[in-house]
């Protein structure tokens, strides 16, 4: 177990490496930012200081090198746009973005499964035609789209909940967050339905699927023929033979959603990460975006980390140490 | 379910059971108008080929039968209990407890992501308000009782860290957990070593005459029955043909399918010699023709035939479904 964490976090290095390198050339085609940050009535001498100031008049690979130097170190550069250290400016709006991707999570949990094993034991019914039919527009209708649409109808027309924003923290267990106030919640459950569109969608699939299988398993007659109540065949016998590939799902969207929820983030006025990102892209702030890459890149690491060791205690056959990727 | 008053008769009492499956293509007859009688601590074999009914015939007295099967008609008589007059809730409260089953296939029957001991708890549970130790402490002696070393340890195994062998043993062990009065089996040594079959063979049987339990052995195999039923039934095309004391019906065969299945056993042919087979392959039950289903593959189809036949009793304990029953000696 411990081997395999090691080994884990090593190949994690060698992703992050080889994503750094990519950003710096990368960027380095796309342009110059050095015109967008300067402002239009400097002269050449303010221009060339700028330049020097933030090192783009070395060579590309000595940029690299210094990056490297100071990562090591911990030090991911200083944002070009904002002159502060890039690591901390991420840092700071990773909560936001944090408990709206698990308020995400909780909800396509709460409403996925128990939808899905719905349409898996009853394919036949008005009401699991109905789930399947509406799981195929959460796959296909926009994002952005279903989230104006949100704000119309629950908070322009009903008025029931706000329409943008993060609403008041509390702490608890040293934790800041929105989530532990009432409040909070009325402001996050817009935007974390919007974001969970896709994976309540994929979750209600992949549950129906696997329980329309496993139903006709030998082990569940079996149970049956024990006596089993209903709910502990379902809940215990069925739920735990299907939930491997919905794990899997839920720990790549929850990394996809932590790192690029822009366009939720947006449309709601969320004070998340999603946006700096964006703002670093159009403003080509390289310090930021590499951090940002890399804080991504550590991140799936540790999701695919979780959602294995989730395989291992819902499946005993399952052995951490075998598997080589 | 000590509140039940002491059976007079039989434990089971099938009497006239149909099961029909409703599909697309037409009704599948999987069990048509079949009945028999199986008492405490006897052993009841259903022989017959794949797809003769038997199975569904298991899965009717459990009330496990799934769309778009239904019984249709027929009463099932547990402990002079019509079972079909139970509601869901009765009949879950029954199994298990009082009629429990074994499986086909031990690989596929326990469920592969809980441990032993969670299997067998949980059965325990199901059915007596017992605390975990309690529960515990009675599954680890129902594994010992089917031969299973080590027990202890074996609980808190996966199924898959266990041989096929040993999970059949376990899926048995946990069909005596709660002494039921009723154990249906369905092919449960199919799927194993001939030297397992043995094993468990004896290991069954023994445990019904100790327990009173009676017992029902479904299977394709005559050689299993004629080792451990007491009596045989032979099932075809969702019927059962004949019915006799096992003895009486291996040695005097009256119908000509039985005589077929017989005579395809490989240990009653001389060495060297040709085995005899049944011709042609059982009908499909959907909406099967009229008159007895065997005549197509009969030896020795007489005109009646044509009109599907009662249940006779040529000699006395002995009942067959036949126009023309064979009374000479099976040749060896």
């Amino acid at each position: 177990m411990t081997a395999f964490i090691i080994r884990r976090l090593m190949q994690s290095v060698g992703v992050a490496l080889a994503m750094s390198l990519i950003v710096f050339i990368g960027m380095h085609i796309v342009g110059d930012p050095i015109y967008i940050l300067v402002d239009p009535q400097s002269d050449q001498a303010e221009i060339d200081a700028t330049i020097r100031r933030l090192g783009l008049d070395r060579p590309l690979w000595e940029q690299y090198l210094l990056f490297l130097k100071g990562a090591v170190t911990g030090n991911l550069g200083n944002s070009f746009v904002h002159g502060t250290s890039a690591l901390p400016l991420i840092l700071e709006r990773m909560p936001a973005t944090l408990e709206l991707a698990f308020a995400s999570l909780i909800l396509a949990i709460v409403i996925g499964i128990p939808l899905g094993l719905y349409a898996g034991l009853y394919p036949e019914t008005v009401a699991s035609r109905a789930i399947m039919a509406g799981s195929i527009l959460g796959f296909s209708l926009p994002t952005f789209w279903v989230g104006i649409m949100m704000i119309m109808v629950f908070a322009v027309m009903l008025g029931w909940l706000p329409s943008t924003g993060r609403g008041p923290t509390a702490t608890y267990l040293g934790m800041t967050s929105s989530l532990f106030t009432v409040e909070g919640w009325r402001y996050v459950l817009l935007p974390a339905l919007n974001l969970a569109l896709l994976k309540v969608s994929l979750v209600i699939r992949l549950t129906k699927s696997g329980t329309s299988e496993a139903i006709h398993q030998d082990y569940i007659k079996f149970a049956r023929a024990k006596g089993l109540s209903r709910s502990r065949i379902v809940g215990v016998h069925l739920l735990k033979n299907i939930l491997i590939p919905v794990v899997t799902v839920l720990g790549l969207e929850f990394g996809n959603q932590i790192a690029f929820a822009v366009v939720t983030e947006t449309i709601f006025a969320w004070p998340g990460m999603g946006r700096l990102l964006i703002s670093s892209i159009q403003s080509l702030d390289r310090p930021v975006i590499v951090a940002y890459l890399i804080i991504t890149v550590l991140m799936f690491i540790v999701i695919n980390l979780v959602v294995d060791i989730l395989y291992s205690l819902l499946d005993p056959r399952v052995r951490l140490g075998e598997k080589s990727a | 379910m000590t509140t039940d008053a002491l059976p007079a008769g039989p434990t089971l009492a099938v009497e006239g059971l149909a099961t029909h499956f409703f599909t697309k293509a037409g009704v599948v007859k999987a069990v048509d108008d079949v009945s028999f009688t199986v008492s405490s601590g006897e052993v009841l074999g259903i022989v017959g080929e794949s797809g003769s009914g038997k199975s569904i015939t298991g899965f009717s007295i459990l009330g496990l039968i799934d769309q778009p099967g239904r019984i249709v008609s027929g009463a099932i008589r547990f402990k002079g209990r019509d079972l079909r007059g139970l509601s869901e809730n009765e009949m879950q409260g029954l199994r298990g407890d009082r009629i429990a089953m074994i499986f086909q296939d031990p690989m596929m029957t326990l469920n592969p992501v809980l441990r032993i001991d969670t299997q067998m708890i949980e059965t325990v549970q199901a059915h007596r308000s017992v605390g975990r130790a309690e529960a515990l402490e009675l599954s680890r002696q129902a594994l010992d009782q089917v031969g299973i070393p080590a027990p202890e340890r074996r609980l808190k195994a996966y199924p898959h860290e266990l041989s096929g062998g040993m999970r059949q043993r376990v899926a048995i062990a946990i069909a005596f957990l709660n002494k039921p009065d009723l154990i249906i089996a369905d092919e449960p040594t199919t799927a194993l070593d001939v030297t397992i079959q043995a094993q468990i063979l004896f290991e069954a049987q023994k445990l019904c005459r100790a327990t009173g339990t009676a017992l029902i052995w479904i299977t394709h195999d005559l050689a299993v029955v004629a080792a451990l039923a007491d009596r045989i039934a032979v099932m075809y095309a969702g019927r059962i043909v004949e019915t006799g004391t096992t003895d009486d019906v291996i040695d005097r065969p009256l119908h000509p399918y039985t005589r077929g299945l017989i005579g395809s056993v490989p240990s009653h042919a001389g060495r060297g010699g040709r085995l005899t087979q049944i011709p042609g392959m059982t009908p499909s039950l959907i909406d099967l023709p009229a008159g007895c289903a065997f005549r197509d593959r009969c030896t020795v189809p007489i005109e009646a035939c044509g009109v599907a036949p009662g249940v006779t009793s040529p000699r006395a304990g002995r009942h067959v479904r036949c126009h023309n029953p064979q009374f000479a000696d099976v040749a060896p």
